[in-house]
């Protein structure tokens, strides 16, 4: 069967990166028509300034913050980098299912657990708040980017506020897809592409009054808090699809999530769902094969036409196990677990073939296992 | 039956090509894609390229399988890299470091082939739906009463049936080599006309996680202490000098041993319990009769006990030499060849022939009947 043409093929890999939204991809258009530099005093400049802070207005407006609170980056994890080196505090404790970008910034952070199901271990972080003296900055995600379970964040907050911590938490899956108004984190990391933005923008929301030191250093920018000229187009395109998130129907991706859990439950007998017994992002399905590696569950998806993932992967598309899944204690079966993630344009069609495709699969591969 | 001795048209065959990112591969992938296939194009990542080289900060791909991927996307087949880092350490690199501590000469691409390429990713195959595995070796396959024949590769100086003699029935089933029947100045060709950027790339020389052929550093890199000095010893037991560890020395090697003699010396014996290094005359390299282990028969296995009249390689590039093969049973054999070979080295491959079929192989666990000058 020749490759398919790339319009027929079904994308279920959201939490990698969503589809440009049409009203993102409007206002990239309009930003690369303009020639200023936002810091120029030209009236050139001026539109230019004019688009980034309209932007800055729809992202503080999605991440419940005001508009002064939001400092622009080149993504997600310029953002985690800049919350942890530009924060300060001597003790950096992270949940073990941070994303790299998170674990990787400072070697002398300290792991919180996790239980079985993946949600911190909140008892371990207030024992390990507890043993130190020195000031802590704590790193909790809002919700995780292989199982989408989403993590006690309200409970975080008020132990690492009761002991004088701050708190940080990557939101780079959890926004547009869960409310984060309420959450209380002082630092919030936040991504353009990840709603359907423009890959090249990102944003760390920082609470009124916490300080932060630029870490990327030169010219003035973000009020001293970021150099650089800005991404003028990837950050207008992060501003409309901020806004346009808002007006997401999660309920029918929730439906169509658990609609493609009990099929694919039901045709492989021994397959598991990751997270199923906890709160999970609407639209993550993480499920592992009882019989199967990922990596050859990615590659034979994708060339039924069907994008989906496993792990994390590096530049060369090479696969390593799980650190998250691994945390959560699971042996065997990390090897085996897929990620499946849906976006608020997926159908109910696309659905439905990946169910085929894995019962497909599933019998071929069982066929075999029988056979030898 | 199509071009590939599988029913079905092309479209609908799938076959996965083992990508190395060299011209070889690449024109084999290139050639199926031609004749329609549906090709998958698969590259493994077998060693951290920059911990080999020494060199740190790259993470992942060495620029083999960077070229695999430009040679995948320009021939518009899907292209996959597979992290075989820790098998193929346990299952080559391991084997290699020991086989040399142990006074052995190793042959790593032939225990790639047997436990990584041939076994994992070949299952990676058949779990992808393919109905065959091409790779780009210069060897032939054919159908024979028997079932599935290896040959060797119609450009006799580019034959590589010597490196895949462990190869079983069962894996010969699913495997194509596309380049059978090809010399390699066709391959260059063919290359060109596709316009694939590996077009000129130069023939890899070395083992592949060995750069520049320094095999001792990578031992003393993942074998820390165990390289360690010992004496030069003549037949009789005469010290005639000292060296710096046995891994240094191949049987038969002439150049290196430091030691000025009326009559040039060579390696005779490498003893790793003592680890001395037996030199003597050329006189006592020479022996007629080997025995080998883990022998791999591709077909039917003689009788124990028959002998098998067939040709011999015991060196990759050398002509065969006529011999018998006996098994011996518990996969071991005999071999009683009709003149005396020079420089026949234990961990080395001894493979039989019969005209031009690859009859099976083994590895060379010792000479038994020694030269005129030594009594083994």
């Amino acid at each position: 069967m020749p490759v398919l043409a790339m319009a027929d093929r079904i994308y279920l890999d959201h939490n990698a990166t969503a589809p440009l939204r049409p009203s993102a991809r409007e206002a990239a258009l309009e930003a690369m028509a303009l020639i200023g530099n936002a810091s120029s005093v030209h009236a050139d400049g001026r539109r230019a300034r004019a688009m980034i802070e309209g932007a800055r207005r729809e992202v503080a407006g999605l991440a419940g913050a005001a508009p002064r609170s939001v400092i622009f980056t080149s993504g997600g994890t310029e953002a985690n980098s800049l919350a942890l080196l530009g924060c300060g505090r001597p003790r950096l404790l992270v949940s073990a299912i941070e994303h790299p970008s998170v674990l990787a910034v400072r070697a002398d952070a300290e792991a919180i657990p996790v239980d079985r199901h993946g949600v911190l271990d909140l008892s371990a972080l207030e024992a390990m708040l507890d043993a130190g003296e020195e000031p802590a900055q704590v790193s909790v995600m809002a919700a995780n980017n292989e199982t989408g379970v989403i993590q006690p964040l309200a409970e975080v907050v008020r132990l690492a506020h009761g002991r004088c911590a701050l708190v940080h938490c990557d939101a780079v899956q959890g926004a547009g897809r869960m409310a984060l108004g309420d959450l209380g984190a002082d630092f919030m990391t936040l991504s353009g592409h990840k709603l359907g933005g423009l890959q090249g923008a990102g944003a760390l929301v920082v609470g009124d009054g916490i300080e932060i030191a630029a870490v990327q250093r030169g010219g003035g920018q973000e009020l001293g808090r970021r150099a650089g000229t800005e991404a003028l187009p990837a950050i207008a395109a992060f501003g409309a699809a901020a806004q346009a998130c808002a007006g997401d129907d999660m309920a029918t991706v929730a439906g169509l999530r658990d609609r493609l859990q009990e099929a694919m439950t039901a045709a492989v007998p021994g397959a598991r769902v990751m997270g199923a017994g906890v709160p999970r992002l609407a639209n993550t399905l993480a499920i592992a094969h009882p019989a199967t590696r990922a990596e050859t569950l990615v590659m034979a998806f994708d060339l039924e036409g069907i994008a989906l993932s496993a792990g994390s992967a590096c530049s060369s598309g090479k696969v390593g196990p799980s650190h998250v899944l691994e945390a959560m204690g699971e042996g065997a079966l990390a090897r085996n677990t897929i990620r499946i993630s849906l976006g608020e344009t997926t159908t109910a069609d696309a659905v439905a073939r990946c169910a085929e495709v894995w019962q497909a699969l599933d019998r071929r591969l069982g066929g075999e296992r029988s056979a030898a | 039956m199509n071009s590939l001795d599988l029913p079905g048209a092309p479209g609908a065959t799938r076959v996965v090509v083992a990508m190395s990112g060299g011209v070889d591969s690449s024109v084999a992938a290139g050639l199926l894609v031609e004749q329609g296939y549906d090709v998958v194009g698969i590259t493994l990542q077998l060693y951290d390229h920059g911990s080999a080289v020494g060199k740190a900060g790259s993470c992942c791909a060495g620029a083999d399988i960077h070229d695999a991927r430009r040679v995948a996307e320009h021939l518009g087949i899907p292209h996959y890299v597979l992290d075989y880092e820790s098998r193929f350490r346990a299952a080559v690199m391991d084997d290699f470091a020991d086989s040399y501590l142990a006074g052995q000469t190793p042959i790593p691409c032939v225990r790639c082939n047997q436990t990584v390429k041939f076994a994992d990713l070949l299952g990676t195959a058949r779990d992808l739906g393919a109905a065959a595995m091409a790779t780009g070796h210069y060897v032939r396959r054919s159908q024979g009463p028997q079932g599935a024949e290896l040959r060797r590769g119609a450009e006799t100086g580019r034959d590589q049936s010597y490196f895949l003699f462990a190869t079983t029935g069962e894996q010969l089933d699913l495997l194509r080599f596309p380049l059978g029947e090809v010399t390699k100045d066709a391959v260059r060709d063919h290359a060109r006309r596709m316009g694939l950027v590996v077009s000129d790339k130069p023939d890899s020389q070395d083992i592949c996680f060995v750069p520049q052929g320094r095999y001792a550093e990578i031992v003393a890199k993942m074998r820390p202490g165990a390289v360690q000095p010992g004496e030069i010893v003549d037949l009789a037991g005469n010290v005639l000098g000292r060296h710096e560890g046995i891994i240094h020395y191949t049987v038969g090697q002439r150049r290196g041993i430091g030691i000025a003699g009326e009559e040039p010396l060579f390696v005779v014996r490498l003893e790793p319990g003592t680890r001395r290094v037996v030199v003597g005359p050329r006189g006592a390299l020479g022996s007629s009769s080997l025995t080998m282990r883990e022998v791999n028969w591709i077909g039917p296995a003689p009788d124990t006990g028959r002998a098998l009249p067939c040709a011999v390689k015991l060196r990759s590039a050398q002509p065969p030499i006529r011999a018998t093969a006996t098994s011996l049973g518990e996969g071991r054999a005999r071999v009683d060849l009709a003149t005396p070979a020079e420089a026949i080295a234990p961990g080395q491959a001894c493979v039989m022939y019969d005209g031009d079929r690859v009859l099976g192989g083994g590895w060379i666990e010792r000479r038994t009947a020694a030269g005129a000058a030594e009594a083994a």
